[in-house]
């Protein structure tokens, strides 16, 4: 069963990692339904 | 004609009491857990002055020792303390917080900053003997008051409070009664980053041996927002701070771009010079002192110092190309468009392969890559990993899409055209411009050709775009042609040798006429 | 966690139910990978947060795991995310967000 089946994503990014509109461009193809988006920043 | 770097300088000023009092992690625990076990053990984790000065790191940022003796040191430095280290360095030096209270009052030109009378009679001494404070500066530290007088502005005035070991030592007054933006929080954070980039150019004169009346212009690449309730970023900490320098005949302007800042700076700075705008601009920042203990939880959780708290200064001027400096190649930046995207993939390629490509050049061609250069010593012990490791890794992990580089050739490129970090956590100042005193030296020394510095920064913490930014440019070695080609770029060597083959035809004409 | 972050997590959490949020993250190291997972499941480690001491559960991923990459066009993935493969440390970052949903995710 798909992870993004009936569910609300949220995306926590990481700057240093996969940044947050990184992560959604991937996930709009899996039909995920993103309710919010961020990126953080440890340094 | 491209500009050149004509040199730069570095400071830290020791901050363990502001790293308690004024660094965000800690105001926030404040509100959240007053009472916590965190802010109850944190005072046994702060470093003496001369931890702080023993610590290689710190020794590499004010240029005592180099990149490649902190590589030399394995990858863990807090627990191999110097036997012997100075506080000065020839690229600036680690100021004790003390000393630093007293040039923080000789910065404030509204009365705003109070101290009290027996620290100051304690302290000047010491600040008489520093040796870029003259007779003009020293006037400008004020007697003292009274402690109650101090106690009472802290206590029923709104007066933010200066501390030394733990005990009140002095306040910074609000400047307004009812505007935030000139209350005593924010104007005791825009002094410490006014008069730690007072300090960077203090010792860039000294450094570069450049008249103070030779600057035209200075840009602050810091991360504070200086103004008031109707322009509340206005600035101009720039030529505040060159004020402080007596610096008379520049003018200034704030450059903000989160951490991607200083590059900008440069960048903009380059292009003034090159253009014949200005002959002498210099690129400058201050600390931060929010930014101070950012990751100190992790650092007490784990039993180590909180090395957190030093605030960083840097300042760099670019100037007319004087024939030998590294020059730096106008023409040939990379920058993070909007419409780039974030991937990292995007953002390397926009900021390290396009400016390449232009130029014929491949990755391995850049000798020296300065990134974000973050010491790890700080930010693994928080889980946020190696920042500037993960860079050289992300330009070789590049490479290798590009097919320039084999993917088990990665450690080894790292290694190679990679530094481990060594500034401090203070965001603007580790964003490729630890490296410039060294690169300049480098590069005029023969021992590399070319390098590229790179900043990157956190535009989205703002909350007012998604968008990441970065930018970068390349220094490189002097082609030699110095001001004797002024129309010239890429031409400027070929222009030179024909000058010169010109010149021997006609002594050859001339002698031969003679015989 | 960013404190802020905390709070909108927890506000959707009580808004569409716990049961129907899915938290999908981009940490570049493990331990933080872990710190943010554990943040959504069992709450803020750190004790900073809105979430401290709130117990979400909610199903919690990283990018770079298979049961995610599996769902997303491959093309995409590999133009956003591929090149951080060779940089991130995949197969630890893997096995911490494994622990932590054994340990405390509901969903």
């Amino acid at each position: 069963m798909s992870l993004f089946i009936n569910r609300k994503v949220v995306v926590i990014g990481d700057r240093d990692g996969i940044p947050g509109p990184a992560i959604d461009e991937c996930l709009k193809t899996a039909g995920a339904e993103i309710v919010f988006s961020s990126t953080e920043c440890f340094v | 004609m491209n500009s050149v770097l004509k040199g730069s300088s570095f400071v830290l000023v020791h901050a363990p009491d502001m790293l308690i009092h004024g660094g965000t992690t800690q105001t926030t625990e404040r509100i959240v857990n007053p009472d916590s076990e965190y802010l109850r053990k944190l005072p046994e984790h702060l470093r003496s002055f001369e931890e702080a000065v023993a610590y290689l790191p710190n020794q590499v940022y004010i240029g005592n020792k180099t990149p490649t003796d902190l590589a030399a040191a394995g990858d863990v430095w807090f627990d191999k303390p110097l036997q012997s280290a100075s506080r000065f360095g020839s690229f600036g030096e680690i100021m004790p917080q003390d000393e630093f209270y007293l040039l923080l009052q000789t910065c404030d030109v509204f009365d705003l900053v109070m101290l009290d009378k027996d620290f100051v009679k304690e302290t000047l001494p010491r600040f008489e003997k520093h040796p870029l404070v003259d007779a003009e500066l020293l006037a400008l530290v004020r007697e003292g008051v009274d402690i109650s007088e101090i106690e009472k502005a802290v206590n029923n005035e709104g007066a933010e409070g200066v501390y030394q070991n733990g005990k009140l030592i002095g306040c910074v007054k609000k400047a307004h009664d009812i505007d935030v933006n000139l209350n005593a929080e924010v104007i005791f954070e825009n002094l410490i980053s006014k008069a730690s980039c007072a300090l960077s150019l203090m010792h860039f004169i000294k450094t570069t041996g450049v008249e103070k009346s030779a600057i035209d212009l200075v840009l602050d690449c810091s991360e504070e927002a200086v103004g008031d309730m109707n322009q509340r970023g206005g600035g101009n900490l720039a030529k505040a701070a060159a004020e402080s320098a007596g610096f008379v005949n520049a003018s200034g302007a704030d450059i903000r771009a989160f951490c991607a800042a200083p590059v900008h700076a440069l960048i903009h700075a380059a292009a003034l010079v090159a253009s014949g705008t200005y002959e002498n601009v210099v690129v400058a920042a201050g600390g931060s002192i929010a930014k101070l203990g950012m990751n100190a939880k992790d650092h007490v959780k784990k039993d180590m110092k909180a090395l957190e708290d030093m605030v960083g200064g840097f300042a760099a001027l670019i100037s007319k190309n004087d024939g030998v400096s590294p020059e730096i190649l106008s023409e040939f930046t990379g920058k993070h468009n909007v419409g780039t995207g974030s991937s990292p993939q995007a953002v390397i390629t926009a900021l390290v392969t396009e400016p390449l490509d232009k130029m014929g050049l491949k990755i391995a061609d850049i000798d020296k890559y300065s990134v974000e250069m973050q010491n790890p010593d700080i930010t693994k012990p928080a889980g946020a990993g190696d920042v500037p490791q993960a860079n050289y890794k992300m330009i070789a992990a590049l490479g290798v899409k590009r097919g320039e580089l084999e993917r088990a050739e990665i450690n080894d490129f790292t290694a190679k055209h990679g530094m481990p970090g060594w500034a401090p956590t203070q965001g603007h100042i580790p964003s490729g411009v630890p490296y410039l005193g060294f690169a300049r030296d480098d590069i005029m020394s023969g021992s590399i050709k070319r390098s590229m510095i790179v900043g990157k920064g956190s535009l989205f913490l703002g909350r007012m775009t998604n968008l990441f930014d970065g930018v970068s440019f390349i220094l490189q070695a002097n082609s030699g042609a110095g001001a004797d080609a002024p129309d010239e770029q890429a031409g400027v060597s070929e222009h030179a040798v024909k000058r010169l083959i010109a010149e021997s035809l006609r002594e050859l004409a001339r002698s031969m006429g003679a015989e | 966690m960013d404190l802020e972050n905390q709070k909108r997590v927890k506000e959707f959490a009580e808004q569409y139910g716990p049961e129907n949020v899915i938290v999908i993250i981009g940490a570049a190291e493990a331990e933080a990978a872990g710190l943010a997972a554990e943040t959504v499941t069992a709450g803020d480690p750190t004790y900073a947060g809105p979430l401290t001491g709130v117990q979400l559960g909610l199903a919690v991923y990283h990018i770079c795991e298979e049961a995610v990459k599996n769902e997303v066009d491959e093309g995409v993935y590999d133009e956003q995310i591929s090149m951080m493969e060779m940089v991130l440390d995949v197969d630890e970052i893997v096995k911490e967000m494994e622990t932590i949903r054994s340990q405390y995710s509901k969903y």
